[in-house]
């Protein structure tokens, strides 16, 4: 195999297991954020025992996404040195204010919030947990630029051999940077949403600690719900009108829109099979596509055929992934939608049935993350940066297959034994439980544990 | 002072700033393989607990700066190094997830498994920032287009070694004072034995190398007794290395820190006065050189960086001595802890 396979396959893998964790981390610390808030401003003991359990869960999701994000920081030049070189003046500014705005802030932050209930004032206490959400969210904002840049890159000329920075604002703000933004944000507010909507629904469950669990439950699901609507609409459309504007081959390579077509219809689902490509056992919906894309049902789109060979991007993968990351974002909203309705009924503690669902989904939403982001990456593909460079260019030259071989056996056993214990410590962590809530005032007898 | 000096300067201060903030938790990591009792691991563990995260942030920053500033640097050396920061990885990756995970099982097999991964995941790094500096400071074999041409074992030669073991000793030293801060009685005292071994170690180690760098790397030495910055970081090394055992006699461990740390500051930074402008020499002619001209990002890019860095670090700096205020005094072991 040769090194820029070989390196796919370990930059696919690395970044494929840390993008479990962040989404995560991102979207509990502002769940947490309105918590902890609760808790403070009201002086509402539950939420504080709420805050404590699922500052836990947060505590062990970020560990291991920042134990595997270390190796982000380095890849680009142990495996992609020609890429740095190519791109160095442009690509490293993103990740170094990555550093100085986000890592910092959210690392220091996350120490205070963890170790520091019992050394500074609830204010601060507050204030920690919301430094740790902001810093996570700038975090992803930079690591978006800088990978929105290599989707439609801007602000750059093509000069000594690389291409060199002729305009911060326009090459941060690329013309998908914000679509993106807010698309991927959005979905890990959709990810902790679902975190702790099935930890809560595994409490009542249990029937342990429901007074506790019920609040978790209602809080994650109404958030869960706005959050899963907002990324249908707007954020999910724009980034879909995005990607037909500027990468025209992403596009028809997702949809499956394999030949130029005006009014093109919305492949919902589809089997695609090659050579020659065609979708296979297809649901159509005429001239949807078309609609959504360009606001006009006749609108031409351009398929497959008309790009060269040697520009497509792979056909099965974009397609596949694509449309199971939509199918999972409509499953979001009408669950989460299920679940308010329930709840505005007053039934939701009593639909078993629903709860058991919400534990199961707890997965769905980085599946989810993961395939759209399968979906962005391969649909760039053969380009590593879209139009300008190839990713067959990109890979360091004094490294040797065996190295990376070497490297990609090392990271799998590593992420495979960090992957099963992080699964084993979070099941064990819920299944220990928060705290038992002592209510207070009264008489010894009637201070009651909930258990 | 032109941009491609000033981020010499910054570069050089994040690597002055993960050594010594990093340095002192990489020191406790490697102390806590030789604690006696669980009461002492833990403490040794959560002395670091709520802030080696943040330390560890300034490699990555540093990472990100170099990538920024000069990326031909950051290409070339971290392709060249693969298989060593491979390993680097994969020792801050079980020591990173060591601090939440020991805690979480109620076995001994299960505590040891990760006060292994905790103390050699501290002890690797401590070992490959030297055996780093060390072949950058005697040159690396680099051609004309700029590409490493030498192999994994071209980077283990006795030289790098010898600086591996020095900055091992270093990061020990200075973390156990950091821990003596931090900590009281019995243990406290044999930690404290730990800083006046090492010190005498990291003396000798440090004559030692600088000896043989005169022979290795000559070119370092170019006209650097006319450099007064040269004297002035020489003559503050000097003045910390041996106020440093004082400190300590005297119990006053918050100096003897300083001391450390400004040791570690002014040792990093005679590195720099000697490479300057170069950032990785070549032994295979002195002109194939990195340098911060041939090596760096433009203008442009340099710019920007400098405008991110002078809003970013001050707030940095700032919640960060506010964080380590929070968190100052012994170490006590609470329900929250790891």
């Amino acid at each position: 195999m040769d090194v820029v396979l070989l390196s796919r396959i370990q930059f696919a893998m690395t970044v494929g297991f840390h993008f479990i964790f962040p989404p995560i981390s991102i979207g509990l610390s502002w769940l947490l954020v309105l918590v902890e808030a609760f808790a403070w401003k009201r002086k509402d003991e539950i939420y504080e025992k709420i805050g404590k359990f699922f500052s836990k869960i947060l505590a062990l999701s970020f560990a291991v996404g920042v134990a595997t994000g270390i190796t982000m920081e380095f890849q680009f030049g142990t495996n992609w040195a020609e890429y740095s070189k190519f791109v160095g003046d442009i690509f490293g500014a993103p990740l170094a204010a990555e550093g100085v705005f986000a890592f910092f802030l959210e690392s220091g932050f996350l120490g205070l919030y963890l170790f520091g209930r019992n050394r500074v004032s609830k204010g601060t206490h507050w204030f920690s947990i919301l430094m740790v959400a902001v810093g996570a969210t700038i975090s992803a904002f930079w690591i978006i630029v800088a990978g929105s840049w290599m989707q439609t890159p801007a602000g750059y000329i093509l000069r000594n051999g690389r291409a060199e920075l002729t305009d911060f604002w326009a090459a941060v703000f690329n013309p998908s940077t914000m679509v993106r933004f807010f698309h991927t944000v959005d979905a890990a507010l959709i990810t902790g949403a679902f975190m702790m909507a099935g930890v809560s629904a595994y409490l009542i469950i249990k029937t342990k600690h429901d007074v506790l669990a019920k609040k978790s439950m209602k809080l994650a699901v109404i958030f869960g719900l706005i959050v899963s609507l907002l990324e249908l609409f707007p954020f999910g459309h724009e980034s879909g009108r995005e990607v037909a504007r500027l990468q025209p081959e992403k596009f028809a390579a997702i949809q499956g829109l394999y030949t130029t077509q005006a009014g093109a219809p919305l492949a919902v689902f589809a089997f695609p099979v090659m050579p020659p490509p065609q979708l296979k056992a297809k649901i159509e919906i005429p001239s949807l596509l078309s609609f959504m894309a360009f606001g006009d049902a006749h609108a031409k789109i351009r398929g497959i055929n008309e790009f060269p060979r040697e520009n497509i991007p792979p056909l099965f993968l974009t397609f596949v992934s694509y449309h199971n990351m939509v199918l999972l974002g409509i499953l979001f909203i009408l669950l989460t939608g299920l679940a308010v309705i329930q709840l505005y009924r007053k039934k939701l503690w009593e639909s078993k049935k629903l709860l058991k669902l919400f534990i199961w989904a707890i997965p769905f939403p980085i599946f989810a993350c993961e395939l759209g982001w399968i979906s962005a990456e391969v649909g760039r593909q053969p380009w590593i940066v879209y139009n300008v460079m190839r990713t067959a260019d990109a890979v360091s030259t004094s490294v040797v297959p065996g190295d990376i071989i070497f490297s990609i056996i090392m990271f799998g056993l590593i992420y495979l034994l960090l992957g099963i214990l992080f699964v084993y410590l979070l099941v064990k962590e819920i299944k220990y439980g928060p705290e038992p809530i002592l209510l207070t005032g009264g008489t010894d007898t009637e201070k009651e544990v909930l258990s | 002072m032109d941009l491609n000096t000033t981020w010499f300067l910054l570069v050089g201060v994040l690597i002055i700033g993960y050594a010594i903030l990093d340095g002192f938790d990489l020191g406790v990591g490697i102390i806590h393989l030789f604690t006696r009792n669980e009461d002492e691991k833990r403490i040794a563990m959560n002395s670091i607990g709520p802030v080696w995260d943040g330390n560890e942030v300034w490699l990555l920053t540093g990472g990100g700066a170099l990538f920024a500033a000069f990326p031909i640097v950051y290409a070339t050396i971290f392709s060249a190094f693969y298989i060593a920061f491979m390993l680097l990885l994969a020792a801050l990756i079980f020591r990173a997830v060591a601090f939440e995970f020991r805690g979480k099982v109620e076995s001994a097999g299960w505590r040891k498994l990760w006060d292994y991964a905790f103390g050699i995941g501290s002890l690797l790094p401590a070992i490959l920032f030297g055996v780093a500096i060390g072949n950058i400071i005697r040159g690396l074999p680099i051609n004309g287009n700029g590409y490493y041409t030498g192999t994994f074992i071209d980077l283990l030669n006795p030289f790098s070694i010898l600086i591996g073991l020095l900055s091992l000793t270093m990061f020990i030293m200075h973390g156990s004072i950091y821990l003596a801060m931090k900590i009281e009685g019995e243990f406290r005292r044999r930690v404290i034995g730990w800083t006046n071994t090492t010190w005498v170690i990291f003396v000798l180690l440090y004559v030692l190398s600088t000896f043989i760098s005169l022979f290795e790397a000559p070119f370092l030495f170019e006209g650097i007794l006319r450099n007064p910055i040269f004297w002035v970081l020489f003559v503050l090394l000097l003045v910390s290395v041996l106020y440093q055992p004082i400190a300590v006699k005297a119990k006053r461990f918050f100096q003897a820190f300083l001391a450390s740390s400004i040791t570690i500051a002014t040792m990093i930074g005679l590195v720099a006065v000697s490479l300057f402008p170069r950032l990785v020499p070549s032994n295979i002619s002195l002109d194939f050189s990195l340098t911060i001209y041939n090596a760096s990002s433009s203008q442009n890019t340099l710019t920007a960086m400098l405008v991110i860095a002078l809003i970013g670090m001050p707030i940095v700096i700032a919640y960060t001595i506010f964080i380590y205020r929070v968190f100052k005094g012994k170490t006590v072991i609470s329900k929250e802890s790891y």
